[in-house]
Parts: C-alpha cells; sequence; structure tokens
C-alpha cells in the first residue's frame, strides 16, 4: 500500500527525472555513437571526466552555462582520441573503449589531486538551481515533477526530440544511420565513413561528459570520486532497451530511474525495517535486466556496429 | 569508334596492385557517348578492379581517369559522382535499415542542410521510376525487398544523380532471365536519354545481347577489344580464357543404389530468405545431381540439410535404407557426407589455422588423426602434405595460416580434404565460385573422378552452365520448390527461366524408392 502512495507523490516523480537527467545525455550520447557504428566503451571514463572538467571550471570562476562547454569540449577531445583509434585505424572498440574509460577516470583524479592537493573535502560550487516553469509547473503532480527542474534538465528533453529530429529528418542524420548500417552504401555515395563516425563519436562523447558534468552542477554541487558510479554502463544498457531510438530510450531511462527512486523511498517504509536494504539497492537493476530481456528481442541493431570501415581494401 | 563519336571516358593506363597481386596492368578503356561497353573477363580478371579505380573507391598506383576530357582526382567518389559517374556495384551499396528514398538521396543533398525535401524528391523518384521502367516503392524499407528490386533501387540512385556514364558491375548475376530482360529494357531506355553504359559479365550471350563494343580483360591485361556485330560467342570465349573454350568431357551416368535421400522434407523460413517446402531428393551412387536456380532461394537450406547442419522440421533424412532419428553434422560427416561449403571463409575454413589443422577440421575425432583423446600431429601433417602435393595447393608449407592463400588454392585445400576421406556423398556448393578457368576445370574433374569411383554428388551452382556441363539430373530450386527432375539439353534456357522465376512447374515428384 505504502508503495502505490509513493506512485502518487510529486516529490517521487520529480526525483525519478532528476535521476534520469544524466542518464539521457549519457545515452543519447551512446546512441549517436552506435548509430554511426562506433561501441562506445569510454563512456564511464568521459562522464566522469565531463563531471569534474564543468564543475572545476565553475569553481575556477566561470559562468555555469560556460562549465557546461567546458565539460562538452573535454568529452569531445576523449571522443577524438576514441574515434582516431577505432574509425580510421580500425582497432578493437571494447579495448579502446576500456582503456579510454581508464585513462579519463585516472587523469580525472589525478588533476583532481592536482589542482586541489591541500583539500580533504571538496568544495561546493554555486550549482544550477530548479526554475519553475509559469502555469505549467502550477498543473498537479505533473507541475512539480516534470516544470521544477534545473535547466540542464530541460536541456535533456529537449536534446532527445533535436538528436531524434536530426537523425531521422536531415541529411547529416540519414548519413550517420547509414553510416552505422551499410557504410559501403555511404562511401558509394561520395561520403566519408570517416568523417561522419568521427563526428559522431566525438558529438557523442560531448553529451555524455554533459550527462557527466550534471552530477556536479546540478544534482549535487560538489565532486567526489565514485559518484558516476556505473551510470555510463547503465547507459549502454539504454540505448539497447531503447532499440537505438531517442524516444524509447529517454522511456527507459525514466524507467530506470523511477526504480531507483522507488527503492530509496521504500527503504525508509516498514517493509524496509524487516528486508535488508542491499535487496533495495539490488532492485532497479533487476528490473532493468528483466525489462532488458523484453524489450530487446525486437530491438533493430545498427548493422555495422562495431564493424570497421576501411575504404579501398578488398 | 567513328569520327563524330564523342567521348565520354577514358581510363589512360590504369595500374593497380594489391600488395604481390597486379589486379590491373596498364589497362586503357574509351567509351563514347550513348555507347554500351561489355566489359568481359573471368572472375579475377579485375573488372572490378577497374571500375572501382574509375568510381575513386581504389586509388590508381598508376594511370589516370578521364571523364568528358577532365581528369578526375584519384581516390575521391565523390568527384566521381560529380563528374556524372555512376555504379551499381555487385555487392549492392544499400542501407537495409533506411526506406528506399532515403538510400537515393543519401548524400545528395549538402550535410549541413537542415530539411530533407521529401516531397519533391519522391515525386522526382517517381517520376525516374515511371520513365525507366524501375518499378518501385519510394517508401519501402530496403531490407524487405527482393533482389531484384534491390538493383532497381540501385540504378535508381545513379539516375538520381543525373550520371551520364552507368557503371553496372555484374548486375545479371543475382537475377532470373526475366529480371534481366527488364534490365536490359531499362538500359535501353537510358541509352536513348544519352547515357553511356559500361556493363561488366562473364555472360556471353548478355554481352552480345547489350553491347556495342566488348574489352576483354585477361589476369588484369587488356586481351582485346572488339565490335560485337564483328564477333560471336566463341570468339569471345576464346579471348576470355585464351584458348577456345570446351566443357568437360562427361560420359554418361551409371547410377547405383541410394545413398541419402530427403523425404518431403521442410525447413523453417529465415528472414526473407525461403526455407525448403516438401522437397523429396534422392542422391544415387555414381550419379551428380545439380540444383540449379538463382541464389536464396532455398540452396543454403537445402546444403544445411543435407551437411546436416539443419535438421527438417517435417519430413525424413534416409541414409541408404535406414530413416536417421537424429540429424547433425557429425553424424553426416559420419554417414560418409563430405562437404565443400558455399562460403570457403566462413565456414569451410578457419582462417588463423594453419593447412594441417583446417586439413583435419571435420574429422580430427577420427581414428586417422587422434587417440584417446590425444591428437597425433605427426600423421595430421602427413595428411595435410599429401592434400598440397596431390592436388597442387601453392603454399610456402602447411604451417602457413590458410588465411595467406588465395581463394582458388584454399578450395583445392577444401577439395583434397574432402576427396581424400573417400566419402561416398560429396555436397559441392557453389565449387567454383571465384576460381580461375585453371582452378574451375580441376575442381569438375576431380568431381566426376568421383562420380566414376561411385560417389553420389549434389552440385547446387547459381551458374546455369556449370550445372548443365556436369549434371547427369538436372532440378531448379524456387522458393524452396523442387522441380521435377530433368535431364541435361533436356530443356530450353527460355523454360529454365520460367521455372527458376518459381512458374511453369506446380507438383515435386513424390519420392519412388
Amino acid at each position: 500500500m505504502e508503495i502505490i502512495d509513493i506512485l502518487f507523490t510529486a516529490s517521487f516523480w520529480a526525483a525519478a527525472i532528476r535521476i534520469a537527467s544524466p542518464l539521457i545525455f549519457a545515452t543519447l550520447g551512446e546512441l549517436i555513437c552506435e548509430r554511426a557504428g562506433v561501441l562506445n566503451l569510454g563512456i564511464e571514463g568521459i562522464m566522469v571526466a565531463g563531471a569534474f572538467a564543468g564543475w572545476m571550471a565553475v569553481y575556477s570562476g566561470t559562468a555555469l552555462w560556460t562549465g557546461v562547454c567546458v565539460a562538452m569540449l573535454v568529452g569531445m577531445l576523449f571522443g577524438l582520441l576514441h574515434s582516431t583509434l577505432t574509425v580510421p585505424f580500425g582497432l578493437s572498440q571494447h579495448v579502446v573503449g576500456l582503456g579510454i574509460t581508464l585513462l579519463a577516470t585516472s587523469s580525472t583524479y589525478y588533476a583532481y589531486r592536482l589542482a586541489l592537493p591541500e583539500v580533504t573535502s571538496p568544495p561546493k560550487i554555486a550549482a544550477f538551481q530548479p526554475y519553475e516553469i509559469p502555469i505549467l509547473s502550477d498543473i498537479p503532480l505533473l507541475g512539480p515533477a516534470l516544470f521544477s527542474q534545473t535547466p540542464l534538465t530541460y536541456l535533456a528533453f529537449i536534446l532527445v526530440g533535436v538528436v531524434s529530429l536530426v537523425l531521422y529528418r536531415t541529411p547529416l542524420g540519414l548519413a550517420v544511420r547509414a553510416a552505422g548500417e551499410n557504410p559501403a552504401a555511404v562511401a558509394a555515395q561520395g561520403l566519408s565513413v570517416t568523417a561522419i563516425r568521427m563526428g559522431a563519436v566525438m558529438v557523442g562523447s560531448g553529451l555524455m561528459a554533459v550527462g557527466g558534468a550534471f552530477l556536479t552542477m546540478s544534482a549535487f554541487d560538489s565532486f567526489f570520486f565514485e559518484m558516476v558510479n556505473g551510470r555510463g554502463w547503465i547507459c549502454i544498457a539504454l540505448v539497447v532497451f531503447g532499440s537505438w531510438r531517442p524516444g524509447k530510450a529517454l522511456l527507459g531511462a525514466i524507467l530506470f530511474a523511477a526504480f531507483d527512486a522507488l527503492q530509496i523511498r521504500v527503504q525508509q517504509t516498514s517493509l524496509g525495517t524487516h528486508v535488508p536494504y542491499q535487496i533495495f539497492l539490488m532492485m532497479p537493476y533487476i528490473l532493468s535486466i528483466l525489462a532488458l530481456i523484453l524489450m530487446s528481442r525486437r530491438a533493430q541493431v545498427p548493422a555495422a556496429l562495431m564493424v570497421p570501415f576501411n575504404k579501398g581494401e578488398r | 569508334m567513328t569520327k563524330e563519336a564523342v567521348e565520354a571516358l577514358s581510363l589512360n593506363e590504369i595500374t593497380k596492385r594489391f600488395g604481390e597481386l597486379t589486379a590491373n596492368d596498364a589497362v586503357s578503356l574509351s567509351v563514347n557517348v550513348g555507347e554500351v561497353v561489355a566489359l568481359l573477363g573471368e572472375n579475377g580478371a579485375g573488372k572490378t578492379t577497374l571500375m572501382n579505380t574509375l568510381f575513386g573507391q581504389y586509388t590508381a598506383d598508376s594511370g589516370t581517369v578521364r571523364v568528358f576530357g577532365e581528369t578526375l582526382p584519384p581516390g575521391n567518389s565523390r568527384a566521381a559522382l560529380d563528374a556524372g559517374v555512376g555504379m551499381v556495384h555487385q555487392h549492392f551499396t544499400l542501407a537495409d535499415n533506411l526506406t528506399v528514398q532515403e538510400n537515393i538521396t543519401l548524400g545528395v543533398h549538402s550535410l549541413l542542410k537542415f530539411s530533407l525535401g521529401r516531397a519533391a524528391a519522391k515525386a522526382q523518384i517517381l517520376a525516374l521510376s515511371k520513365k525507366f521502367h524501375l518499378a518501385v516503392s519510394p517508401d519501402a524499407y530496403v531490407g524487405t525487398l527482393s533482389v531484384g528490386e534491390r538493383q532497381r533501387v540501385e540504378i535508381l540512385k545513379a539516375l538520381y544523380r543525373d550520371v551520364r556514364i552507368l557503371i553496372l558491375d555484374e548486375p545479371t548475376a543475382v537475377l532470373t532471365p526475366q529480371e534481366t530482360d527488364d534490365l536490359f529494357a531499362t538500359l535501353r531506355l537510358a541509352i536513348k536519354e544519352g547515357l553511356s553504359i559500361i556493363f561488366i559479365s562473364h555472360k556471353l550471350h548478355e554481352v552480345m545481347a547489350i553491347a556495342d563494343r566488348v574489352v576483354v580483360l585477361r589476369h588484369g591485361k587488356m586481351a582485346g577489344g572488339v565490335k560485337t556485330k564483328d564477333t560471336d560467342k566463341n570468339a569471345l570465349a576464346a579471348m576470355m580464357m585464351g584458348t577456345e573454350a570446351t566443357p568437360p568431357d562427361v560420359s554418361p551416368a551409371k547410377p547405383g543404389a541410394p545413398l541419402l535421400a530427403l523425404r518431403t522434407v521442410t525447413t523453417p523460413d529465415i528472414g526473407s530468405t525461403p526455407g525448403l517446402k516438401s522437397v523429396s531428393l534422392t542422391l544415387k551412387a555414381g550419379q551428380i545431381i545439380g540444383l540449379a536456380g538463382v541464389s536464396g532461394n532455398g540452396q543454403a537450406a537445402m546444403a544445411d540439410v543435407v551437411g546436416g547442419v539443419l535438421s527438417p522440421s517435417e519430413g525424413q533424412v534416409v541414409l541408404g535404407s535406414e530413416t536417421a532419428q537424429k540429424w547433425t553434422p557429425r553424424i553426416a560427416v559420419q554417414s560418409g557426407i563430405a562437404r565443400i561449403p558455399e562460403d570457403r571463409h566462413k565456414t569451410g575454413t578457419i582462417a588463423d589455422f594453419d593447412l594441417v589443422e583446417n586439413a583435419i577440421l571435420e574429422r580430427y575425432t577420427s581414428a586417422d588423426f587422434s587417440k584417446s583423446g590425444w591428437l597425433n600431429w605427426s600423421k595430421s601433417r602427413a595428411f595435410a602434405d599429401a592434400i598440397i602435393d596431390k592436388y597442387d595447393v601453392r603454399c610456402p608449407g602447411s604451417d602457413t595460416p590458410i588465411r595467406l592463400l588465395s581463394g582458388g588454392n584454399m578450395q583445392k585445400l577444401i577439395l583434397g580434404r574432402v576427396l581424400e576421406a573417400n566419402p561416398q556423398i560429396i555436397l559441392a556448393n557453389q565449387p567454383v565460385r571465384g576460381l580461375d578457368i585453371g582452378a574451375v576445370n580441376y575442381v569438375h574433374s576431380q568431381l566426376l573422378a568421383a562420380r566414376e569411383r561411385g560417389a553420389a554428388v549434389l552440385l547446387i551452382s547459381e551458374d546455369l552452365d556449370e550445372v548443365m556441363a556436369l549434371s547427369d539430373v538436372i532440378h531448379v530450386i524456387a522458393d524452396g520448390r523442387l522441380s521435377p527432375e530433368f535431364k541435361r539439353g533436356d530443356m530450353t534456357p527460355a523454360q529454365l527461366g520460367l521455372w527458376m522465376a518459381g512458374q511453369g512447374f506446380e507438383v515435386d515428384i513424390p519420392d519412388a524408392s
């Protein structure tokens, strides 16, 4: 009963949307990479780097939105490294991706220690504050949940539409989707597969970094080690869950976030006093696995995902 | 070339090497406006390489390409397209997850433009498809189209860009005779519009039918050029192969006992590829049964069932006189079935394994090569060396990874592996695909020798000439159904074409034996 009550509180849904936001950014980023045919396992590390870069920029005195741009830029740099190794050189996308994650994570921690050698607890910044959209935020339940979020959350939702529009309605999106399905088709039309794939990986990595930056600049106001905590890997699963479509991936992100928000609240109910809290922590992951099993049966994998393309090779 | 002819295209002394292999050796070619030039040659003669160089997909080691007098920058497909060169690749360059229209307009608009201009594009595609008789729906997803339809999309792709020179790489390889006629009708319309066409083929009658002029490539070199009205098929074949072509000498078969029979075998469809539909077939000792048909009509299912990879969902497999209870690849091999698989790279060999390992791949558990779970390497190596010797496999040694061998030598190793086991039943699926004429003749003679020895051979091939030349009994397979059997020479090509399109035969002959 208590669980049903939780489902009808605005604070629960507000929390779900907040938890979903970084996942939406990073999932969109991964989706763009994979649509172009590149699996980007650097996502976890790029999120860490983005979280640090955005926060550090703001801590050093730049504006919040400049911080977001700095995070994006850092993400794109890692994307450039990833795509240089995987696209023109055609190296294993698994090895390069995991390597990028290790490199980005450890170089971030190193940079943190270099920048702040003395501190014991990380300093705080003035993070993004919730902005209540006039009129819309007055709608019961929906208003506080959807329209009293920080600007970065609104940006995440707007980006779902933008990415969808670009992928399905523009020549560029067409080229990206074709590059992930049959790169030979792209080459035969006189386009550069290398440029399209590298561009997609860079933009996608930039979005992943913004997803990380959401954690330090909107969800919290500080940077901790381990704060990304596997969210990147969840996003990889969310792309599959969404069958490589932005709208469905958004649904997946909200669903996962809702499970996560729910388990925290269920821990505080009478049920929580009898059951070990670890069980609740597992819940979103178990439910995600179940949902994945159901959804991924009909998933349409880009046919050339993880297949390098070398022009002029026979 | 007549004096008033306008030159559309010229290739000057194109040389292209892949490592040790010289695929094109100083090849020159010119095409006039409104002319159809056929590029004729065996597999591996360098036809596709030459066209890919022209189209900017390969960069030539030397030589230049000129289109309407302008020299094209090397290795730039975009420049080739902009100059009016379009290419229909043998392996279609279409993305299955996109619609016909999306595939056609891909890359035509600037990537920075925000709109796709869908309505105008659709109207133009429909107009082109009407004008050139290329029926296809712009909104259909390419993944759902048949091979013939995909080819129409490929041609529309070129026409939509308003190309002036159209290259078609083996366009008829995947078509039924009727579809081929339709294609030719479309091409004639295109010529009327002033397009020039380069038509790559190794089918002589098609070349004679459509081309004004024929250029023959042999082993990467120009072997000659001639106007079609001044030549005939035999002369072309001689130019192509370097000698007068002689079909293998086949003596009448003396069929013996039935060795393997399929009784009303049905297998599930896989995607758009049909499975078998209540197929009955008996393989007899000392007989070659040929299976003709357009690719993707159930040949793969047939090969899988005979090879034990696929167990029928309905019907039985009968070995000798006993119905097989279980049907797996191991049982098939143990029952004396040897397989020459369709794709020697994918299913025939393991690329990084050496020749010894590949030679024993199917029978490593037999007493010849292992004992109580331990491999006997010295016997295995002797076996591989024997094959290399006897079948003239050109290689640095038996410890070479097989991926370093040419297709022909790889096929010889597979052939040796198959024949040295003295199989009762041989499944030969596209046994000569991609081989040069010498290797083809060798494989054919070995299959005939196996027949003489009393083996039953099932020959699956998309090359009608090959089926007709070797088989004692022929069936056509279309949409997973098997036609009644007929003997070599009993059918006209027109009748066969109808059957291959799945028309004109209704009943399978029930298995009498």
